[in-house]
């Protein structure tokens, strides 16, 4: 039987599912859009015009780091999903916030490493496959800093309208948002780092 | 290049046009016409109106409506582009013509962006808009909100095109800006940036219309309305659909590489640097080649309905209809290789694309043969619709046979960017999404506004469209076949002439039929006294728009039907016959009516600020808009009072009038 004739239209049930699946729908055009960049970061890895490649500019523990961090915050970021569903007002604050500790942090680091190869002269400009690699891992971390004023934001609805049937909605799109990115740092943290420095 | 000013960024008094007279009489009379409309408004009085009913509007049908009348004004200004250029190369042999080649490259390439991104794409997604929900049985799409959004978006790009009439140029690459022309190194103007911005904006508000298209058809049908008893616009809908959320975030992509290598001097598509102009092609047309199907296959889901309704007949074949339609949703993501044989991917990668893009036109057959026996056996009425629609089943199938043609790569080699390549794509995009959108435009007509079209204009509107077309286009196919190339400001073959003569001439035959178009609006307009339709079903059709009032209510049911067949409103009128029954007293629920919001044209308002100033560089003002376009959100989604509650007394009572006045138009027997 199909849920969709199992809720009324109009109904608290069928909005949720509406909106929830509409968002999975645009989630999976984002992830075509990053295909697109993964696309060209392939065509252009080799196109390192006489400058530095990856080997000589990618630092493994940082990334490590990173990673753990955006991990970690989908499992923070569940938690503040599990608690907006059982209204758990306390809970929902601390997971959200740990959601936004460490997804800033994992923001920073990234900054850092930017900053590091723009002063290697190691920039965008220096090659096609350091402007593949900025436009690749930048569109993640633009939707990261995306994500996290989303999530200020939420914190802010919850707090002046409180659990409202629309905020939830909302906080199930952003929590589908959230493990997206996980899953795009994934295939990025392999197809970039790991091969690039692999042996 | 001196330095951008910190306030003005690149923008001086040099960007007006002054030097050339055209375009200052273009934008003068463009502004004089939009400063009329708006004075008129407001001074009618109509401003509240139309901010209401309209502007703010975030009902389908509203919405479907405005996508329209934009694509209709667009249409206009794309077809005196095109006008021009014929008018061009009919006098240009040997000689300059009256367009110097800076200008002449810009108007090609508006000429082809205009008709792509708000002509055809606005027409289709505004009809889609309007009948979709009907068709479904819903009573708004998932999302109205985010669907106002979207066409404000589509407005946005379109007034940035149109922006670049008066301030700056236009892009003189051609609709599809290849690298290295396009980079900033051989096109440092603002040109190529009016139309990188115009697209992103755009492109962003299709993609979420296409977001919240799959989404309705998929989760908002009305009760009984299995996927196998869609009608099947709805089916091409949702093919269509589907390849705009797979496709647009590609070409999102691709522009935004080219803006970073032209704003931020990164190596995607440039000489230098190991930058690779082949990825653009691969990625552009990655988007392009669906981006075809996206126009057509709504087009195809148009015919499918106007002919099974004047033929009064189920439509042949609706399984093997459903499967050609998904076939092509499928296949049209393999294929895109096809407009760039001659770029040198080698023998063996051409011929799988080749054999691939043979193979796509099958499933396009099984349609024409489908629509062929839905005809044979038919009770035809040969009203306007049908009439467009039997114009593309010859034209289309004529285009078809020359796409099958270029398809091959040895031949692709002798024709590719020739003018037969120019004459196939018209011939397919005029031959079958233009017929469509007139057919549809014509068929939903009553449904929208409550009255029919004249149908003798329609009728002189059709017979000039369809020989002008001929006349302007097989000329083409000629004189590709003598080797002339395509965007030529000037030439000097003689042979080729009269060819071009012949094309003027047709696109004469156009602006003929154009004008009866106008005339035929106007003319309906002023006398829908006597073109109304009560009945709401005027054509005696077969899907469920025709069951509700004309203009339907903002709710679109006051009860929402439950669907036991294929063409559940056929069935449910050949039912009602056979019983002699009237129908039951429906029971009312209360229903919750989205309120009105100014998100969209909020939105729209920073969209355009933020897409003018970066193409100026005025970077204040693209913060502005950027902060300005997410605080509208943030308001938006700070509302408390998102709908409107319609008790089920007073629905009860409204559709009590309906009702009454429909069955007072289909049967006069009550009515006296």
């Amino acid at each position: 039987m199909n849920a969709a004739v199992i809720a009324i239209p109009g109904s608290r049930e069928a909005k949720r599912l509406a909106a929830g699946y509409g968002f999975w729908i645009f989630l999976l055009s984002d992830i075509v859009m990053f295909a697109c960049f993964f696309a060209s970061y392939a065509v252009l890895v080799h196109a390192t015009a006489g400058g530095p490649d990856g080997r000589q500019l990618f630092d493994l523990d940082r990334v490590a780091i990173e990673t753990a961090c955006l991990l970690a915050s989908s499992f923070t970021c569940g938690l503040a999903f599990i608690a907006s569903d059982k209204k758990a007002t306390t809970l929902f604050y601390v997971a959200m916030a740990a959601t936004l500790a460490l997804g800033a942090t994992f923001l920073s680091l990234e900054g850092a490493e930017f900053l590091s190869m723009v002063t290697q002269n190691a920039g965008p400009t220096r090659s096609a496959f350091l402007s593949a690699f900025f436009a690749l891992v930048g569109c993640h971390g633009i939707h990261v800093s995306i994500g996290l004023l989303w999530l200020m934001t939420m914190m802010a609805q919850v707090y002046a309208k409180g659990f409202r049937d629309d905020i939830l909605r909302r906080i199930l799109c952003f929590t589908l948002f959230w493990h997206a990115l996980d899953i795009i740092w994934v295939a990025l943290f392999t197809v970039v780092y790991l091969i690039g420095l692999a042996p | 290049m001196q330095p951008a000013d910190l306030f003005w960024g690149k923008l001086t008094w040099a960007a007006i046009p002054f030097g050339s007279p055209l375009p200052i009489f273009a934008s003068a009379a463009v502004a004089v016409v939009i400063i009329g409309v708006l004075a008129w408004v407001v001074l009618k009085g109509h401003f509240p109106y139309v901010w209401r009913e309209w502007i703010t509007s975030v009902d389908h049908k509203r919405v479907g409506v405005m996508y329209v009348v934009l694509a209709l004004v667009m249409l206009l200004r794309g077809f005196i582009d095109a006008a021009m250029m014929r008018a061009q190369q009919a006098i240009a042999l040997n000689a300059p013509g009256f367009l110097p080649p800076e200008h002449y490259n810009q108007i090609f390439s508006s000429h082809g962006t205009i008709m792509i991104f708000f002509v055809a794409m606005p027409f289709v997604i505004g009809l889609t808009n309007f009948v979709l929900p009907l068709q479904i049985g819903a009573r708004d799409v998932a999302f109205p909100t985010l669907n106002s959004v979207s066409f404000w978006l589509t407005a946005t790009g379109a007034l940035l095109v149109n922006i670049s009439l008066f301030l700056g140029e236009f892009a003189r690459t051609g609709w599809i800006p290849y690298p290295p022309l396009s980079e900033l190194a051989y096109s440092p103007g603002v040109g190529v940036d009016y139309y990188l911005w115009a697209l992103q904006i755009s492109g962003v508000g299709a993609l979420l219309s296409g977001v919240n298209f799959v989404t309705t058809i998929l989760k908002g049908r009305a009760p009984g309305m299995d996927l196998m008893r869609m009608p099947m616009f709805c089916w091409t809908a949702l093919a269509s659909n589907l390849l705009i959320v797979a496709a647009f975030p590609v070409l999102t992509a691709t522009l935004a590489m080219l803006i970073l290598d032209r704003y931020l001097g990164f190596h995607f598509f440039t000489n230098e640097a190991g930058g690779n102009v082949m990825m653009f092609m691969n990625l552009i047309w990655a988007w392009g080649h669906p981006e075809v199907y996206i126009l057509i296959l709504p087009a195809f889901g148009i015919f499918s309905e106007v002919i099974a309704t004047f033929s009064r007949k189920a439509l042949f074949g609706y399984r093997s209809m459903v499967a050609a339609t998904m076939g092509i949703c499928v296949l049209a993501f393999s294929v895109w290789l096809h407009h760039f044989f001659t770029m040198g991917a080698g023998a063996n990668v051409n011929a799988v694309f080749g054999i691939l893009s043979t193979v796509i036109a099958v499933p396009t057959g099984v349609k024409v043969f489908n629509w062929l026996f839905t005809i044979y056996g038919g009770r035809v009425r040969y009203n306007v619709p049908i009439l467009w629609a039997i114009g593309f089943m010859v034209t289309f199938v004529l285009g078809g046979m020359t796409g099958v043609l270029l398809a091959l790569p040895p031949v692709d080699f002798l024709l590719h960017n020739s003018l037969f390549l120019i004459a196939h794509f018209h011939n397919v995009i005029i031959g079958g999404v233009v017929f469509a959108l007139f057919a549809g435009y014509t068929y939903w007509f009553p449904k929208a506004f409550g009255f029919r079209l004249h149908e003798g204009l329609g009728k002189a509107a059709f017979w000039f469209w369809t020989s002008g077309f001929y006349l302007a286009f097989m000329p083409l196919y000629v004189l590709g076949f003598l080797g002339m190339t395509r965007r030529m400001q000037e030439y000097d073959v003689p042979a080729w002439q009269p060819w071009l003569i012949a094309a003027a001439a047709g696109a004469g035959l156009i602006a003929i039929g154009t004008a009866f178009l106008i005339a035929q609006l106007v003319y309906s307009i002023r006398h829908r006294e006597a073109l109304a339709d009560l009945s709401g079903d005027p054509w005696d059709a077969r899907t469920l728009e025709w069951s509700t009032s004309s203009p339907p209510p903002s709710y679109n049911f006051a009860v929402l039907p439950e669907v036991t067949a294929l063409d559940a409103h056929w069935v449910r009128k050949q039912q009602s016959i056979e019983d002699r029954t009237a129908r039951s007293m429906p029971s009312y629920v209360a229903v919750e009516v989205p309120r009105n919001s100014a998100t969209g044209i909020t939105c729209a308002f920073f969209a355009t600020l933020m897409g003018f100033a970066l193409i100026w560089h005025i970077w204040w003002l693209a913060a502005l808009g950027v902060v300005g376009a997410l605080a509208t959100f943030v308001v938006f989604a700070w509302r408390d009072q998102v709908e409107d509650e319609l008790s089920a007394e007073e629905l009860s009572q409204r559709d009590g009038v309906d009702r009454a006045a429909r069955d007072r138009a289909s049967n006069p027997r009550l009515a006296a």
